[in-house]
């Protein structure tokens, strides 16, 4: 499938110096999060090479860190509760999103995706400024919503993929063999519309989990999420248990990685089965 | 997607309304059921993104420390045309309010707002407060004022107050800007050492636009090969990308630091080289700040650059170069223009995320470094000056929102439809 098979010297040279510069950007883009990982793994206190030696105290540090395990709890309850939240307004919204025909459809639409695109920071503020008032700083319930707020444009993204390659008449077929619209929906609609679904949620989680600005905003310190302590820990000295944190995170990431692959991949079975 | 109807009662009687009129309401509550699942998820985004951010919009504007603390001056300074002085009601006006905000100990919160506008107006406006023993007699309260500080005969101190009677004011607007209103409400340009607004915009801009061109220069040869490979090689490759997609920001900043410090792997290893002496200062400047935002943001250059490399059909290549074209000539006139829309969609989304960017400036950048979201931030948590903070945040969203709108058109006209093209 190689399109552009070389055939002269002036197109051979091109495409070696794409593959040339290509090679390069890949290691800026990798190199700087492998070059972390022996780090972690030193014995010494210094973040620098060749290692002193081996050892796994900086993970120890961090296991036993209070801060940081109640760091990694709080990341996970508003990761989970702010996912589940967004995986069934999104879901709900790409359905509807998918039948719905009006005018107002492109405004509704760039309201649901601008949590996307508007500078976290604004949101942060217009937050801290609502919820302050209402109570809901200083406690999950803030954290919750807001990062709800943020994650649910990707589920929308994600659903809303998946039913493009979604035929109807599977609906329609259910319907017309006797289903009720909730059963056609259960035993038809939904087990298509899983993968999108979970790798919607995948893209929620990582975007609470990799979340700052609002934590920042509107967190205390009973509330401070991992990254929060990064941020914090980032900001007065760089010491190796971060990098321990960081090694830990990037396996968290590669996980999710290929689980969202496989998701992808069992999508595109699924469509390229579809009549 | 399917517009057509769902399955409808098979069976139409004679004696039912025609088919046309049920199929119309049949479509008309498939319409409402459509809305009715959306409507969950537009009330939560009222309450948790569209309401706060209309009250951060309107924080911008909003002027209501005099009014409160001092309602009777407010009240009576509407009536004074602003040459001059004001009567002596507004005087006597100013001389209760005070007594009042005294007792209730509410002057701080106009001196503050006051002092935006004019720097000295807290100390006057607090020793006034603190100095004022009794209501002047009627018809001697300009006199009284006067004589605890001569600045109440000045015209400019009553000026800024008329500046801040409310209710709405376009005072931090202006500022935002580096604008200011002078003592007849012209507007014009704040002094050169005052002006810093600007600066900080314009860095920000800088910066978003060198990302975007980082990006764009190292992101289209990666966009061009992972297009074109044989499918098997190009997914290993595109998991590189993925990869530094998936990994939290947190954790690339942090590994940009260690990278580049004065004593950190890059520096070890041109020393080592040979390259150089000394250690190069290569974090906590601007250095740090491309290097870090562009690592951050390059797979939002590559993804879009991608989707559109792959649907050009190698034939027109072909074609231009059966017709004689060099390759080169070729690959200008007749493969860049079909990539322009992944370039534009891909741009725009790096430049809309990097002047949005707080975290990474932060912690890689140094002071002069800072990009606009930092100084929102500041302004909200650290003085507490919540009208400039929310009208710098206004200017940034207006510029996201053009910057949004013109991406939005694109990616609907363009190939690239993130799956949301209707």
């Amino acid at each position: 499938m190689s399109n552009h098979a070389p055939r002269t010297t002036g197109q051979r040279f091109a495409w070696g110096a794409t593959v040339v510069v290509s090679a390069l950007v890949f290691a800026f883009l990798v190199a700087p999060i492998l070059a972390i990982v022996p780090l972690s793994f030193s014995s010494g206190s210094f973040l620098t090479y060749p290692l002193p030696g081996f050892s796994l105290r900086w993970y120890q540090d961090f296991l036993q860190s209070d801060r940081w395990m109640l760091s990694v709890k709080n990341s996970f309850i508003i990761g989970i509760a702010s996912t589940l939240l967004a995986m069934l307004l999104g879901t709900l919204a790409a359905l509807g999103l998918s039948t719905w025909k009006s005018r107002w459809k492109a405004v509704v639409l760039a309201v649901v995706l601008s949590p996307m695109v508007v500078p976290v920071v604004i949101t942060g503020v217009g937050l801290y400024f609502f919820f302050a008032p209402l109570g809901l700083t200083g406690n999950y319930w803030g954290l919750i919503l807001a990062h709800t707020a943020l994650a649910t444009p990707f589920v929308v993204v994600t659903v809303s993929a998946t039913l493009q390659g979604f035929d109807m008449n599977l609906v329609r077929a259910a319907a017309s063999l006797g289903a009720s619209p909730v059963v056609a929906f259960r035993r038809v609609t939904l087990p298509l519309i899983l993968p999108g679904m979970a790798s919607g949620g995948l893209f929620a989680f990582a975007t609470s989990f990799d979340e700052v600005v609002t934590v920042l905003f509107l967190a205390g310190p009973e509330q401070r999420t991992l990254p929060r302590e990064m941020f914090a820990g980032i900001r007065e000295n760089i010491s190796p248990t971060i990098t321990a944190v960081a090694v830990i995170l990037t396996a968290l990431s590669i996980i999710l990685l290929v689980v969202m692959e496989a998701l992808r991949r069992r999508t595109e079975r699924l469509r390229g089965n579809a009549p | 997607m399917g517009g057509e109807v769902t399955a409808l009662p098979v069976a139409a009687g004679p004696a039912g309304p025609s088919l046309k009129v049920r199929l119309r309401r049949a479509e008309r509550a498939r319409q409402w059921r459509a809305f009715a699942l959306v409507g969950p998820l537009l009330l939560f985004l009222a309450f948790t993104f569209l309401i706060p951010l209309a009250g951060m919009l309107w924080r911008s504007v909003d002027d209501w420390e005099v009014p409160q603390v001092l309602p009777r001056t407010a009240a009576a300074i509407g009536g004074w045309d602003g040459a001059g002085l004001p009567a002596e009601p507004v005087y006597a006006a100013l001389a209760e309010d005070l007594m009042q905000a005294y007792r209730e100990r509410s002057t701080a919160v106009a001196a503050k707002r006051l002092n935006y506008a004019q720097q000295g107006f807290r100390t006057l406006l607090m020793s006034t407060a603190r100095q004022l023993k009794a209501m002047p007699p009627d018809g001697g309260a300009r006199d009284a004022l006067a004589a605890i500080d001569p600045a109440w005969t000045e015209r400019s101190t009553w000026a800024a107050i008329r500046g801040a009677r409310g209710p709405a004011t376009d005072f931090y607007l202006l500022a935002a800007l580096d604008l200011r209103r002078d003592l007849d409400g012209a507007v014009v340009s704040a002094p050169e050492d005052q002006s810093i607004y600007r600066d900080v915009f314009l860095r920000t801009f800088t910066i978003g636009a060198g990302v975007t061109a980082l990006c764009l220069i190292l992101g289209f040869p990666v966009a061009y090969l992972l297009a074109n490979l044989p499918a098997r090689q190009s997914n290993l490759l595109m998991i590189f990308v993925l990869l530094s997609f998936w990994t939290s920001l947190l954790v690339r900043t942090c590994a940009w630091i260690v990278l580049l410090q004065s004593n950190g792997i890059v520096n070890d290893a041109l020393r080592w080289v040979g390259l150089i002496d000394e250690p190069l200062r290569m974090i906590y400047n601007r250095v740090g700040v491309y290097v870090a935002m562009t690592h951050v943001l390059m797979p939002f250059m590559i993804l879009p650059l991608y989707s559109v490399m792959k649907g050009i059909p190698p034939a027109y290549m072909r074609a231009a170069a059966s017709l004689g074209a060099p390759p080169a000539v070729a690959f200008v006139r007749v493969y860049l223009p079909q990539t322009l829309p992944g370039i534009a969609a891909g741009s725009l989304l790096v430049f809309i995320l990097g002047i949005g960017y707080y975290i990474t400036p932060a912690l890689v950048g140094g002071a002069g470094d800072q990009m606009i979201s930092s100084l929102i931030a500041f302004y909200t948590t650290d003085t507490v000056n919540w009208g400039l903070a929310s009208a710098l945040g206004a200017v940034l969203l207006v510029a996201t929102s053009v910057l949004g709108v013109v991406y939005g058109r694109l990616v609907q006209a363009g190939a690239t439809s993130g799956g949301l093209k209707s």
